[in-house]
């Protein structure tokens, strides 16, 4: 007698349990935003690294960035692909908003499908916000 | 069924280390001589160096006019909030009033008696009464804020600068309390709405980082002379201390200057020609 109702505890269980994966089967998600290259971006055809290592490190290659800038004040990068860069968020032609220009389209989009807020832009200024 | 003895088993063993021991070693050798391509960071070409940076200011080159185009060159261009500025009601609603107390600053000037207490003379010459000294971070030998901070987010740096690395500053304003010139500003809040013209080539600060001069260390990177030098028409001179033939020497080995509160050891770099 009970045994029935212990197999109808656990099916309920395992139903509850996998509920998010139902839920994804019946409902559509949205896609991963691709970060979208500016036309001097596609163009230039050179990033620091290749595309999946910036993608998957390039929080960590700003932070390296900054510990160079702030005290070593070493402010050029020369990357293993032998093209050179100033080690800069958003300042001049050769940092990098300088060349992806669209802040929303290639930093926020991803940010927050992410739903991750770095701060940066507390302090570090858009140029194109400004004027 | 064969009889290992120890002696062969060790024996097998040893081998076999020495083997994995050598194969990182051959790898690098059958690779190809140039090896990988590492990352490499460098300075600018055109960047000044110094052993030791420091700052003499003639005083008697400096007038009104000059003081105030200096403080403007110097706070404009580091994105200073200016308390007086009227806020854009309609990009920042809801301002909250200002105290005037909390004001931001970098460089500004002094009375002589403010500047140098431990100079202060009954009969002290009459021009100095009057005269504006302009005081700035002393960019100290012995920095006591450097020492005072928890989280090196203020250090000095390998050329003398003390320097501050606002994306570390927890806030804690340590180093206001140890600074015997009262250099350093506090950001009681997002200094934004108060930035009259925001200088894209310089980030702001966000609410709770301590902030102040920082010897232009961005444009001696570039190559240039700090802002105030460059506004001063002459007054100010940035240079190499440790260097006998540099500019700031030759000022300091043919005039009298003074320090601020030389007495507290701190060594400041900067010095007043008077």
């Amino acid at each position: 007698m009970n045994k029935n109702y212990i197999i109808l505890g656990l099916v309920i269980f395992v139903i509850a349990v996998l509920s998010p994966f139902w839920f994804n089967l019946v409902t559509t998600t949205q896609a991963a935003p691709e970060p979208e290259l500016s036309a001097k971006a596609k163009e230039a055809k050179k990033c620091v690294l290749n595309k999946y290592e910036m993608r998957a490190n390039h929080m960590s290659l700003l932070d390296e960035w900054r510990d160079s800038v702030v005290r070593d004040a070493d402010r050029m990068y020369t990357a293993p692909n032998g093209h050179s860069f100033t080690m800069s968020l958003s300042t001049g032609e050769n940092s990098c908003l300088g060349c992806h220009e669209d802040k929303a389209k290639f930093c926020d989009s991803c940010h927050d499908y992410a739903s991750v807020d770095p701060y940066c832009w507390e302090c570090h200024t858009n140029p194109k916000e400004i004027k | 069924m064969m009889e290992k003895s120890r002696r062969s088993f060790l024996r097998v063993a040893g081998i076999a280390a020495i083997g994995l021991g050598a194969a990182p070693a051959m790898n690098i050798a059958s690779s190809d001589s140039q090896g990988i391509a590492i990352a490499v960071k460098t300075k600018n070409k055109e960047a000044l160096t110094a052993h030791r940076w420091g700052m003499v200011i003639d005083t008697n080159k400096l007038n009104d006019e000059i003081v105030e185009n200096i403080i403007k060159a110097c706070h404009s261009s580091h994105n200073v909030p200016d308390f007086d500025h009227e806020v854009d009601e309609e990009k920042y609603p809801d301002t909250r009033p200002v105290n005037q107390k909390q004001e931001v600053k970098w460089i500004w000037d002094e009375h002589f008696h403010s500047a140098f207490p431990d100079k202060e003379d009954e009969f002290l010459a009459e021009k100095f009464k009057h005269l504006g000294f302009l005081v700035t971070c002393n960019h100290c030998k012995n920095a006591p804020c450097v020492q005072a901070c928890p989280t090196q987010a203020t250090f000095k740096r390998e050329d003398g600068i003390v320097l501050m690395d606002f994306h570390r500053c927890i806030g804690c304003r340590f180093c206001m309390a140890a600074c015997p010139f009262g250099s350093r500003s506090f950001n009681f809040r997002d200094p934004r709405p108060f930035i009259p013209e925001t200088n894209a080539d310089f980030p702001t600060r966000s609410k709770g980082v301590v902030e102040k001069c920082n010897l232009c260390a961005e444009r001696l990177a570039k190559g240039k002379q700090p802002h105030c030098v460059e506004a001063s028409q002459g007054a100010i001179v940035v240079g190499d201390l440790e260097d006998p033939e540099s500019e700031v020497r030759v000022l300091l080995s043919e005039n009298y200057s003074i320090r601020r509160k030389q007495s507290l050891g701190t060594e400041p770099s900067v010095y007043y020609v008077v």
